[in-house]
Formats: C-alpha cells, sequence, structure tokens
C-alpha cells in the first residue's frame, strides 16, 4: 500500500467563457497537511467541489486509496471518508448544536448518543462544545467548531478546510492549528485552502499552487519563504502598469478619521481610515475578504452614515449624506454584490437604470418617472459596455454574472462620476470583459475623475493603480505608490505576518 | 418525480392566468365541501357567482356588489402598496374602524346642524383616524425595530374594544331608549352617504375607491415613490444602496393603507351601516387581504378581485339564506381562494419539469 491518500490525475473543468480547473495533477498523502494556494479565481474551490463531489470534472480522474473515485454528490464523497469545512458555514440559529449536527447525518443516532459523542470528540481534539447550546448564541469560532465535530463525527481520511481562518480571532486560530496538527498526527490528510501565507508556513508541509486554473508550482512551505510564494501565486514578476505617473490634480475624495462600528453582526469596524484621492487618479485598496472593504463602501456610498466630516467630497462634509445626494454631488459607486445589492434581480435593465441613474441622468420630472429616458439611458450603457442581452426590459437576472457587472459599472461611469468608488470590479468576469471594465475605469481616471477601486485581485491593482494601501482589521495602511512595490511590500501592507505572530510562536 | 426550475423572468401569462386558474380551483374545492355539507355543489356555485348578477331577483342584489366591493377595494390598494415594499399592514380592520369611529363622531357632533362642510369634515376625520391608527405600528417599528405584523394585528383587537366602549358610551344615541348604537347618520342629511345614482350602489366610498385604483395605478406605474416601494419590496439592500429610505417607506405605506382603511369605515357608518355599533365591522379590512393577492396588488387586478370578492359575499349571502349554507362555509370559501392563489402562484417563478433520472 502506498502512502498516498488522494491522486489527482488531469482534472478539467470548464465553465462557460472561463477554464476553471486546466489538467491538475497532484497527490494528497496520508496525514499531511496539503496547502492549496491561488489568488481569488485560480481555480481553487472549483477543484475541491470537484473532489468534495459538488461539481462533475469534464475530464480527468481521481483514486482515493488506490481505488477510483468519483463522487456524484456530497454524500459520496462522505461515504469515502471525504470531509470539507465550507468557509460560510450552513447552520440553524434556532436549532442547537447537537440538532444541527444531527441535520446533517444520514441516519442521526438518539439525540442523547449523539450529545454524548459529541462532547467525546470535542474533547478529544481540545475543542470545548456544549452540545445543547444555541447555534445563535455562538461566536463565529464556535460556529466553525460545529461544522469541525460535524465533519469529524464522520471520522474522515480527507478533511477540507476553506479559508477556515478568516472569520477567527489570532487565539482561535492558535487552537484550529492544535486540533489539526492532532488530527494529522492520527493519520488525517487535511486539505487547507487559505490567502494567508504565514498561516501555511506555520501548518503546512506541501502546497500545490494554482493559478489561472493550472498547477503551476509545489513546495514545501516550511522551507520557502511568503515572497517566493506570493511570486508564484501571481506569476514570476507582478505585472507592473505602464501608466504614466500620478498626476496632480486636486483632492476630491477626502477622508478623514473615518470610523464607524460594524453595520451587521460579523461585519468589520471602519479604524480610523484616512485618505485622500486626487482628480484623474486611481486609488487601489486590497486586502483580504472580510477586513472592512464592505463596510468602507457603504460608508463611502451613503449606506452607512458617519460622522459629517469623516468623509469629504471637495472640502464639504458630506459623510451624513444619504446615497442620493452623493450622487448629486459626484461622488458614485459600485458596490461588490451584484445580485440584489448593485442590482434589483426581479426588475428589468432599464428599471435598474434608473436605481443609481434618476438624479443625475435626470430620469424623473417631478417624482414622475421619464421611461423613454430610462430606457434610452440603459440602452447607451448595453451599447457602450458591450453587455450580452436581449434588451433594456430583460430581467437583471437573466444575465450572466460577467454582463451585470459591465451593466452595473458601466451604469456608474456613464454618470460622468467626479468621484468613483468600485468594489471587486472584475470578480467572475471573464478576461476579455474584465480588461475593459478596467480600460473604462483607466479611461474615466484619464478624463479627470478620481477612482477607488478596491479589489482582493492584486494583479488588477498593480495593473491600474497609481497608489495602494490595503485593508486589514478595518485599517488602512498609508497608501503608497504602486508603481516599483514589491511583493514583499505588499505583503506586508497587507498584514499578513503582524495577526499571525502567535500561530508563528506556536510552529 | 417532478422539479421546479426557476423561470430566467416571471411569466407574464401566468401572472394573469394564476387568479383565474384559483377561482377555477375554488369553485372544484368549494363544490366538494358544499357536496359533503350535503347540498347540491352546481346549485350552491350557481347561487353563489350566477345569481347575484343574472337572476330575476338580481335587481335587488346587484347594487350590493358596489357596496361590499368600495371598502374591500379602497382597503386593498392602500394594503397592496405596503406588501409590494414587504410592510405588512394586517390590521386595516382597526384603522378601518377607527376611520369610522372619527367620522361618525364628527358628524354627530355637529347633530342636528346642516351644514354642506359636514361631509367633507367627516371624510378628514375618517381619514384621519385610520392614519394616526397606522401610524402607531408605523413608528414603534421606525423607533423600536417592532413588528410591524403583530402591533398592527393587535390594534385591531384595541380598536374594537374602543367601538364597543363608543357604542355603549360616548357616541350612544341619546333618544336610543338605552340601546346600544349612536344615531343613524345614514337619517341626518348634512352627514348621510347616500346613493348618487338610485338602484346601482353608488355612494361616496365607491367614487373614491375608483380615484384610488387610478391614483395607485399612476404612482406604482409612473412615479419615483411607487418604483421605490418595488424596489424596497424586492431587494432591500439594493433599495438602500439606490438610497431608499426604509424608515420614511415605512411610515408613507402605512400611513396611506391606514388613510384608505379609514376613508372605508367612515364611508361605511355614513352610509350602508349607518351607525356606530358593537358589531359594526364585519371583517373587510382582513377579507381585504385576500383581495390585494388575488388582484396581484396590481391596482386594475384589486378593482376586480375587489369585485368578485364582493360577489361571494353577496352570494355567499343568498346561498345561506335559499339553500341554508352555513355562513362559516362561505368564509371558507373566501379562504379558499387565497390559499389556491398561493399555491398556484408558484407557478409564475417556476416552472414544473419532469425530474431527470440521476446518472448512476
Amino acid at each position: 500500500m502506498s502512502d498516498i491518500l488522494l491522486s489527482l490525475k488531469g482534472l478539467t473543468k470548464a465553465y462557460p467563457g472561463v477554464v476553471a480547473n486546466r489538467d491538475v495533477t497532484f497527490d494528497i498523502k496520508k496525514g499531511e497537511v496539503h496547502a492549496l494556494l491561488g489568488e481569488n479565481g485560480a481555480g481553487k474551490s472549483t477543484l475541491v467541489k470537484s473532489i468534495y463531489g459538488l461539481v462533475r470534472p469534464d475530464s480527468g480522474t481521481m483514486t482515493l486509496l488506490d481505488a477510483p473515485y468519483h463522487p456524484g454528490e456530497p454524500r459520496a464523497a462522505r461515504a469515502a471518508g471525504v470531509a470539507m469545512v465550507f468557509q460560510h458555514f450552513s447552520l440553524f440559529d434556532a436549532l442547537n448544536v447537537a440538532e444541527n449536527i444531527a441535520l446533517g447525518m444520514e441516519n442521526p443516532p438518539p439525540m442523547r448518543d449523539l450529545a454524548a459523542r459529541i462532547t467525546k470528540v470535542s474533547d478529544d481534539y481540545g475543542l470545548p462544545l456544549d452540545p445543547s447550546r444555541i447555534v445563535g448564541d455562538l461566536s463565529a469560532g464556535e460556529r466553525q467548531r460545529v461544522e469541525i465535530i460535524r465533519c469529524l463525527l464522520q471520522d474522515p481520511k480527507l478533511l477540507i478546510m476553506d479559508e477556515p481562518t478568516s472569520v477567527l480571532t489570532p487565539q482561535e486560530v492558535d487552537i484550529l492549528f492544535l486540533t489539526l496538527r492532532k488530527l494529522r498526527d492520527e493519520g488525517t490528510a487535511i486539505l487547507y485552502i487559505s490567502h494567508k501565507l504565514e498561516e501555511i508556513r506555520s501548518l503546512c508541509e506541501h502546497a500545490t499552487i494554482l493559478r489561472m486554473g493550472r498547477v503551476v508550482g509545489t513546495c514545501d512551505p516550511r522551507e520557502t519563504s511568503a515572497r517566493t510564494m506570493a511570486e508564484m501565486m501571481v506569476g514570476s514578476v507582478l505585472h507592473v502598469p505602464s501608466r504614466p505617473a500620478a498626476p496632480v490634480g486636486e483632492v476630491v475624495l477626502e477622508l478623514a478619521g473615518l470610523s464607524a462600528p460594524p453595520p451587521r453582526q460579523f461585519g468589520t469596524a471602519l479604524k480610523d481610515i484616512s485618505l485622500s484621492v486626487r482628480n484623474g487618479e486611481v486609488l487601489g485598496i486590497g486586502g483580504v475578504a472580510g477586513n472592512g472593504q464592505d463596510e468602507l463602501l457603504l460608508a463611502l456610498s451613503g449606506e452607512m452614515r458617519t460622522a459629517s466630516g469623516m468623509v469629504k467630497l471637495r472640502g464639504t462634509p458630506i459623510g451624513h449624506l444619504m446615497p442620493n445626494a452623493r450622487r448629486t454631488l459626484g461622488l458614485l459607486t459600485a458596490p461588490e454584490e451584484r445580485m440584489g445589492h448593485a442590482a434589483a434581480p426581479d426588475m428589468s435593465l432599464t428599471e435598474n437604470a434608473i436605481l443609481t441613474g434618476a438624479i443625475r441622468e435626470d430620469l424623473t420630472h417631478r417624482g414622475f418617472l421619464r421611461w423613454a429616458r430610462a430606457r434610452s439611458f440603459a440602452e447607451a450603457v448595453i451599447k457602450t459596455f458591450d453587455v450580452r442581452t436581449p434588451g433594456p426590459g430583460a430581467a437583471a437576472r437573466s444575465l450572466s454574472g460577467g454582463n451585470l457587472q459591465k451593466f452595473v459599472i458601466g451604469r456608474e461611469i456613464m454618470q460622468r462620476p467626479d468621484v468613483l468608488v468600485v468594489n471587486q470590479p472584475t470578480w467572475g468576469v471573464d478576461a476579455s470583459a474584465a480588461a475593459a471594465i478596467r480600460q473604462a475605469l483607466l479611461d474615466l481616471a484619464a478624463k479627470g475623475a478620481a477612482v477607488i477601486v478596491v479589489s482582493q485581485d492584486l494583479d488588477e491593482l498593480m495593473e491600474i493603480s497609481d497608489r495602494f494601501a490595503a485593508l486589514n482589521g478595518g485599517r488602512l495602511s498609508a497608501p503608497r505608490r504602486a508603481q516599483g512595490l514589491t511583493v514583499d511590500e505588499i505583503g506586508l501592507m497587507l498584514g499578513g505576518a503582524h495577526d499571525m505572530e502567535v500561530a508563528h510562536v506556536a510552529a | 418525480m417532478i422539479r421546479l426550475e426557476k423561470r430566467p423572468q416571471p411569466s407574464q401569462v401566468w401572472i394573469v392566468a394564476t387568479p383565474l386558474l384559483a377561482v377555477i380551483a375554488t369553485m372544484i374545492a368549494g363544490g366538494l365541501l358544499f357536496a359533503a355539507l350535503g347540498k347540491d355543489p352546481v346549485a350552491a356555485i350557481r347561487t353563489i357567482f350566477w345569481d347575484p348578477l343574472f337572476s330575476e331577483n338580481a335587481w335587488f342584489y346587484r347594487p350590493q356588489l358596489l357596496i361590499k366591493a368600495a371598502p374591500l377595494i379602497l382597503i386593498a390598494i392602500g394594503l397592496s402598496l405596503g406588501f409590494r415594499a414587504g410592510i405588512w399592514n394586517i390590521g386595516a380592520e382597526g384603522q378601518y374602524i377607527m376611520g369610522a369611529i372619527c367620522g361618525a363622531g364628527m358628524g354627530l357632533a355637529f347633530y342636528p346642524m346642516e351644514s354642506v362642510l359636514i361631509f367633507p369634515l367627516m371624510i378628514l376625520a375618517g381619514l384621519l383616524g385610520g392614519l394616526l391608527w397606522a401610524m402607531i405600528p408605523a413608528l414603534l417599528r421606525v423607533r423600536f425595530g417592532t413588528n410591524e405584523i403583530l402591533v398592527s394585528l393587535m390594534l385591531v383587537y384595541v380598536a374594537e374594544q374602543i367601538l364597543a366602549s363608543m357604542a355603549l358610551g360616548l357616541l350612544k344615541n341619546p333618544e336610543g331608549m338605552g340601546f346600544p348604537g349612536s344615531r343613524n347618520l345614514s337619517q341626518y342629511p348634512s352627514a348621510a352617504n347616500l346613493e348618487l345614482i338610485k338602484g346601482t350602489g353608488m355612494h361616496w366610498g365607491v367614487v373614491a375607491a375608483f380615484i384610488a385604483v387610478i391614483f395607485a395605478y399612476v404612482v406604482m406605474s409612473r412615479h419615483i415613490l411607487g418604483f421605490n416601494i418595488r424596489l424596497a419590496g424586492q431587494s432591500p439592500r439594493a433599495a438602500a444602496f439606490s438610497g431608499v429610505s426604509p424608515g420614511r417607506l415605512v411610515i408613507i405605506c402605512l400611513g396611506v393603507s391606514g388613510a384608505l382603511a379609514g376613508l372605508a369605515g367612515m364611508f361605511e357608518v355614513a352610509g350602508p351601516s349607518g351607525r356606530i355599533s358593537i358589531d359594526f365591522n364585519v371583517g373587510y379590512g382582513f377579507t381585504a387581504i385576500i383581495v390585494a393577492f388575488l388582484g396581484r396588488l396590481h391596482p386594475v387586478g384589486i378593482l376586480l378581485a375587489g369585485l368578485l370578492m364582493a360577489l361571494t359575499y353577496v352570494g355567499g349571502g343568498m346561498a345561506q339564506g335559499s339553500l341554508g349554507l352555513p355562513a362559516a362555509a362561505i368564509q371558507l370559501f373566501q379562504g379558499m381562494l387565497l390559499f389556491f392563489l398561493l399555491a398556484v402562484d408558484v407557478l409564475t417563478n417556476y416552472r414544473i419539469r419532469p425530474a431527470r433520472r440521476r446518472v448512476a
């Protein structure tokens, strides 16, 4: 018997317009913690979904313990000994821990036996958890424990963890790592997905790096620097933009000590964010998801109000203004979530044009809608940004993600903003559409607007930004010239190392 | 077996067809119900749906149609605005009662003075009575985040107690020989809401209902307020991004529905009912919820649904009289209509497909 647990050979999976995995081949050994590295959109989640039976690969084979392995659904994967902890928990707030775990089991034992097993497993692995507690009262870390224990009860051979530390405090990360090391010592293999390179260096023995759906390298993270791994993730060198040096325009938008409590549970508080953006400039803001990006957008769009002086447009305090008042003054935004936030899924594109365009495009007259004007505005956006749709009467939900994104970004750009703030402008968009969107943002800046691009895609930010800053735990680093910025420096700005110090010591 | 597949766009055909399908399904299930009660199902259905319009005694019943439909349509139009925005005013019955009390109180305060100004003042009082009663759940929700469904519903029972107290106390007819209930407003010319065209049942409340239908149609299809209402109902986050203030929308929607329900109560007490009595309210405020959904929350649909529901009231009354059907059977029949409508509604957004065999 070999020591190889799961072997992937030539896995390929294509979606319309994008190849998510191309000829992916690697092995996971028994009892190893194997890291899967890659940027957003590199194909990590498609790959683990294939392993977990949620996605059926177009071609390629998987071998689990020398036997062919082709799970048609997660149930088959679980039966074969593969368990997964998702980034987003699937728990019912109103039920207690044991009930939630029973819901995910095929043949749940009587509740009393289950509670005893939960208590035993949670003691064995140092994950204290009371089976009778209501999930709604648990912290994010404790919820994750519920998910982990749910997996451990199946006695898995392979445990897949998707970004498990993104919702955890450093102390919780330490405890999680102790548990994972104990599991590894008992022979369970762990496939560990994360952006946080220092974490991977302290935990994993082997790493496979994906880029654009392909395996572009493997390494031993313990002996490889974070910088080397980052360069493997993003390509040998970060693509440096060939843009002219930052122009010196007037300061248009200024944030002065912007602080705000999290607008919802598990949100991030914004802490003392200060920046200024000038006419004709593109400011890129990077960071790992959940470090305050959404909250910053809410504070800029006007969905979240702050003290008036915290946000200033051309010197005028606007922190207290509603979205439409800010639009009137020339500050436009495009949030990350297209369906249901930037656009109303069941409404037509014409109606979605009114959604943000009513003021600047003069689509109302004394409160009455000017449908003809709205339709021609929607048509103009569709034409200029090459949105593939039957016409402005189509419901937003009938468009593909990339096309809707083009419409949403185009809708704001066509309104000639003085300041445009976009979050993840090319997320889920195919390469050519992404390039078109980036070009449109650059063109907008060239015409004298100030543009803020919030993104997790470092390539994108380096390509279009004049200056770069990073959000980390709701704080913004001091912006620096993007040109000439090295991977190491970017890594430091993203704060990958400093909040992982505890884990370092443990390793 | 079968599976549901979400349509890329809501089906325009089914939006119109589902209410008709629901009416047919209700007739079938209602027929079975009546048969189980030992009545001839065909005769019962005919008595309810056909006789009020076309039998030889129909001249007597036809005016009743408009009289019953007017409050239903007036209330349902108001409710539909909120329902579109995801603001659930379930307490229209209470607002209807408060409108009636305020309208009647205003009229009776001037008794026996005669003036053309009295009736308009009563309209204003009725409107304000319903509006203010609806402001209680509205402000509680905006200020403290309470659930407007529960608060508005509970206030119905408060309003019923106030109604009883008024009928027995403050508004009791001093010449009523001790019986509960107010003076009859329909016999007080300055305050009476009389038939405008003889034999049609047309009174000021019917006029108000038609105006409300047109007003709602224009607001929903042409005005930014209607757009914001639809947006807030479909995608609350997109509405916030668009700049809609949720609190303002709650106050507007509950205010309008309360005002219209209050108006309906006032027209009822000054006309068809005539006086404030303990059993003044007959459930129009609740039936209007069915009317609003049966009419797809669309003003024209509500107009038609209100007339249909009025038909079941009138026809149901006839069936009680001539066939001896219990009153509860008629209420059950109306409830079935909403039940079937909500059930077939799934066809608007989903299509039914035979499930594919899973590849082993």
